[in-house]
This record gives C-alpha cells, sequence and structure tokens, in this order.
C-alpha cells in the first residue's frame, strides 16, 4: 500500500481573529479523485493553499506527497500543481507565451518543454493553434490550457480550485473526462466544485462548513447516512400548484420541501401520514419515489445560519 | 405605477464574423421573471447587451412599454439595472465602499440608502463581510455584490447574466428567493440568462435561444409540452442529437 498523497491533521489557518479553517483532519489516498465541497466561504480555498505550500498553516500537520510542511514548503510546491480559481493565464499573451512562461517559472529547460507540450495537449486534448491569444480561447479550452499550464513540471498531485466555474454543460463535461484521465494515469485530483453533478464523479468527497468538516465519504455514503428516511419528488398540477405546495409544506407528516424547478423534493417524517396526504391529494399532484440527489444532501448538511 | 415590457423584434447583430444575433424576437412582459436559456455562443449576452443599450442593433429594434403606451428608452435607462457576467465590481473597494459608491451613482437620499442597504446586506448575509475587499470575496459572495450594487436604486427593469454560475447550491437558491422576492413586490421586470435547467423550469416565461434565434418562448410547462419532454435538459439534448 503507498502512502497518502495528502494527509491534514487538525489544520488550522487564522487571519487575524478570524478562523478560516478549524482542525480539520482528512487523508486523501494516491491516484484518488478527491471532491471537496462547501459553500462560498467555508474555506476550501483556503485549505487548498495550504495544502500547496503557498500557506503556513496556524497549527496542524500537513503532508503532502510525503513531505511534511513543517520541513519546508518547497518541497511540496515542487510535486503539486495549483490550478487556482481566480488567475491561472494571461489574457494577452499566447498560448505558447503563457507555457513558456510558466515553463520559465518553473525552470523546466526548452527541450523537457516542448516534451511536455506534446504530452499535455495530447492528454488534454488541447487542439488550438499556439499562436492563440489566451483571450480568443472560448471557455472549454481555457480550461484545458490552464490544466496543461499546471501539469507542467509533471506534479504528483493537482489541486483544481472550481476549474468549471462559469464553464458551459458540454464543455464540463469534457473537463471531467480529463480529470478522469489524469487520476487513471496514477496522478491524484483534489478537486472543488459547485456543481453536484460533478461532484458525483468523485471517489470520496469532504464537506466543508464554516471552516469545519463536517463529513466525508463516498457520494453513496453520503447519501445513505444523510437521508435514513425516504425521499419523494412531487409534481402538483399546475392550476392549483400554490394550495397543494402550501398544504405539503404544513403537513405534520411532512420533514423538508426543496424547490427543484417544477418539482419538489419533499422527505417524510412519518411514511404512512405522508401515504395518507398524497391520497388525499389526489389528482392535484403526482408523486414518485426518488434516490436523494447530491445537492439533497449538500443542502441538507450546509443549510443553516452558519456556513 | 405599472411595470415595464419590453418587445424585440426582427434584431440581428454580427460580431466580428460570427452572426450573434440572427433576427431575434422577445416578447418581455411587465413585471414578470424571464429566462434566457441556451448554449454557449446562443446570444444570450448579446441579447443583454441590447436590452440596455450597450450595443446597437444592425438590423430590428427594442421598443418599451408601460400600460399598454409607448415608452422612449432614455425614459426608462435610469430605472433599469444589468450585472453582466464577467467580474465587473472593483477589487480594491470594499463591501461597504461600492455600496456607497453607487448610491452616488444612483444619488439616493441618506435615509433611502440606509434602509436599502440594510435590507440588501441581511438578505444576502453579507453583513459580516462589509469591510471585506471585492477582490477578496469568494465566489458566490461575489454575484451577491454585483446584485446588490443592481438592486440599491429599486431598479424596474432587472437584467442578470448567468448569475448564478460558479455559485454553491445554496447560495443559489438564496439568489432565487431573492428574485422571487423582487417579482412579488411587482415593480420589477426580470430577465435572467441560465446554465441551470431547474432554474429555468422557475421563470414565469422562457425563451430558448440558439444561434441568435428565439426557437421557443411561453411558460415553462407549456414548452415542454409542446416539444414532448420532461425538463429543459432533455430538451437540449434531443436538439443535440437532431443536429448530429
Amino acid at each position: 500500500m503507498t502512502s497518502p498523497a495528502v494527509i491534514a491533521d487538525r489544520l488550522t489557518v487564522r487571519f487575524g481573529d478570524f478562523t478560516a479553517v478549524a482542525e480539520v483532519s482528512f487523508e486523501v489516498a494516491s491516484g484518488e479523485i478527491f471532491g471537496f465541497l462547501g459553500a462560498n466561504g467555508a474555506g476550501k480555498t483556503t485549505t487548498i493553499r495550504a495544502l500547496c505550500g503557498l500557506l503556513k498553516p496556524t497549527s496542524g500537520r500537513v503532508v503532502v506527497a510525503g513531505h511534511d510542511a513543517s520541513h519546508g514548503l518547497t518541497p511540496i510546491k515542487l510535486r503539486v500543481g495549483y490550478m487556482s480559481q481566480r488567475f491561472t493565464l494571461y489574457d494577452d499573451l499566447t498560448v505558447a507565451e503563457n507555457l513558456a512562461f510558466t515553463a520559465a517559472l518553473r525552470k523546466i529547460p526548452d527541450a523537457k518543454l516542448r516534451q511536455r507540450k506534446k504530452e499535455l495537449f495530447g492528454l488534454v486534448g488541447f487542439d488550438q493553434a499556439e499562436s492563440t491569444m489566451v483571450r480568443d480561447l472560448a471557455g472549454g479550452f481555457r480550461q484545458e490550457l490552464s490544466l496543461a499550464a499546471a501539469m507542467l513540471h509533471d506534479p504528483e498531485i493537482v489541486f483544481l480550485d472550481e476549474p468549471t466555474a462559469g464553464v458551459a454543460p458540454a464543455a464540463r463535461a469534457r473537463f471531467w473526462r480529463l480529470i478522469r484521465r489524469i487520476a487513471d494515469s496514477g496522478k491524484t485530483v483534489f478537486v472543488t466544485t459547485h456543481y453536484m453533478d460533478e461532484a458525483e464523479q468523485c471517489g470520496r468527497i469532504a464537506l466543508m462548513r464554516a471552516g469545519k468538516l463536517i463529513a466525508l465519504d463516498s457520494p453513496e455514503g453520503l447519501k445513505k447516512s444523510t437521508f435514513p428516511e425516504k425521499l419523494y419528488e412531487l409534481t402538483p398540477a399546475a392550476e392549483s400548484s400554490r394550495a397543494t405546495m402550501e398544504r405539503v409544506r404544513s403537513d405534520a407528516s411532512v420533514r423538508e420541501v426543496k424547490t427543484y424547478g417544477l418539482h419538489y423534493h419533499v422527505s417524510a417524517r412519518d411514511a404512512a401520514g405522508f401515504g395518507r396526504l398524497v391520497r388525499d391529494l389526489g389528482a392535484h399532484v403526482e408523486v414518485r419515489e426518488i434516490a436523494p440527489s447530491l445537492e439533497d444532501v449538500f443542502i441538507r448538511l450546509v443549510e443553516g445560519k452558519d456556513r | 405605477m405599472e411595470g415595464i415590457g419590453i418587445d424585440v423584434t426582427g434584431l440581428s447583430k454580427k460580431l466580428g464574423p460570427t452572426q450573434a444575433l440572427d433576427r431575434l424576437n422577445l416578447k418581455i412582459e411587465p413585471g414578470l421573471l424571464h429566462g434566457l436559456i441556451g448554449p454557449d455562443g446562443a446570444g444570450k449576452t448579446t441579447t443583454m447587451r441590447m436590452l440596455i443599450g450597450l450595443l446597437r442593433p444592425d438590423a430590428g429594434r427594442v421598443s418599451f412599454h408601460r400600460g399598454g403606451s409607448p415608452v422612449a428608452f432614455d425614459e426608462i435607462r435610469p430605472g433599469m439595472a444589468y450585472m453582466p457576467q464577467r467580474q465587473s465590481l472593483y477589487a480594491d473597494l470594499s463591501v461597504s465602499e461600492h455600496l456607497d459608491f453607487f448610491r452616488d451613482l444612483y444619488r439616493l437620499p441618506a435615509d433611502v440608502y440606509a434602509r436599502r442597504r440594510q435590507e440588501l446586506l441581511s438578505i444576502t448575509r453579507l453583513e459580516k463581510f462589509v469591510e471585506r475587499p471585492a477582490g477578496q470575496l469568494s465566489g458566490g459572495m461575489y454575484k451577491k455584490l454585483g446584485l446588490m450594487c443592481a438592486l440599491l436604486q429599486s431598479p424596474n427593469v432587472l437584467l442578470l447574466d448567468e448569475p448564478t454560475n460558479g455559485v454553491d447550491p445554496i447560495s443559489r437558491r438564496e439568489f432565487w428567493d431573492l428574485l422571487y422576492r423582487i417579482i412579488e413586490e411587482g415593480k420589477t421586470t426580470v430577465v435572467v440568462s441560465t446554465a441551470y435547467m431547474d432554474e429555468a423550469e422557475r421563470c414565469a416565461r422562457v425563451h430558448l435561444i440558439d444561434g441568435g434565434r428565439t426557437l421557443a418562448e411561453g411558460a415553462p410547462r407549456a414548452v415542454l409540452r409542446e416539444a414532448g419532454v420532461a425538463n429543459f435538459d432533455e430538451l437540449f439534448l434531443k436538439r443535440e442529437t437532431a443536429a448530429k
């Protein structure tokens, strides 16, 4: 068995008197696709920055690719790739210039750069001209190029901070096929996302809330533990939809109601009582039992005032 | 005061080599929540920019009406707010400074400003972050700040270009609760573009756009029924398959 790619042991990061990350502990296995979820501002980016060696933890232990952060951050920086949420490429440089710049920062020799470019363009399926200005690349290609830049020095672990934010659905799907290819090649992928269809594709998911780790499991495991009771999808008839949903919300058998477009996800506190409610509503509503989605899980675990 | 409606007829626009809009028609009804949906490059952003007067059409027109009578764009424009998709706030100004800045732009009286500011900070839960510079806000908070700036003057037309893209599931729902509250006040016509199909279903009217043209428009249920599909994902999938 290989040692974990990432160990965080009671990792804590404070900025002044604001605690961004509080006593967070987890391990990421080598070759795993590890999803890191949480509301905006839950401490995901701060955790990533601590794990990439960009930020010194206030307390706690960080071991990345076998290197303890307390012994120096440089060995970690050499072994991780980081695709930041904010800034990854220079808009007014071409594709080739951006990669040459990254290579210069990483002290990668020209011959090696040429070889890596070829490998990475093949891997990420990037087929745009190298003379294209980055500002002229469409959303999806830009993400592919950012990823190639983050992997130029052949890191063991890549940290992707919301790599698909603002990207169209088709391009997101393509990017995730790429993430799977990277994991299949033995690298560890640590990824944050707000798209729950993407989170479904992770091996395990860690869920952050207000700087604390509140859940860590496979997508299936999270669904089972978060929703021990049954979940239903209700579709009210258009004419009476408001009255129907008011009645559902106020019924004692109903635990929670969440809006999903024209439908509602309803969890029942008392299955028999809920059965009676559905019979009473008759043709005013269509009901089917469904498996919870990760969005259901996310909302139940993270919702509340303090997050 | 009655809400503002917008009629878009035969709108065309070429951007470089691309025919961004190709005789686009839209009927935006007063006081309703309208959704523009369609793939990347469909023409949603160009449409928004036309509505707010940032781009001139090559052909066709955008006309506004209130209570059945036409109104000039110049009369409407001060009451319109637009939240672009791209980051457009000042990275080194704090949340509080942004609100002050927009107060001055809109020339809001002190009491109106104080009330509105408090209201918006409380709904968006940004009270704790008023001193934080926009450049250090997370994705969701940044979008909320953008919306706050747009809402500060109680606009009568609100244009939001993919406001929830990259926002976590709960903030996304809160954002929609906020939109519903604005709609319920009845004074604002809202046009929002989105790639989330569950959000499309929550609009009073949806406009399916592709290749710079409107493919279908109407109440979500009616549009889905017409197309014979259960949801919008299926609808777009069907179109994609048909195209291949």
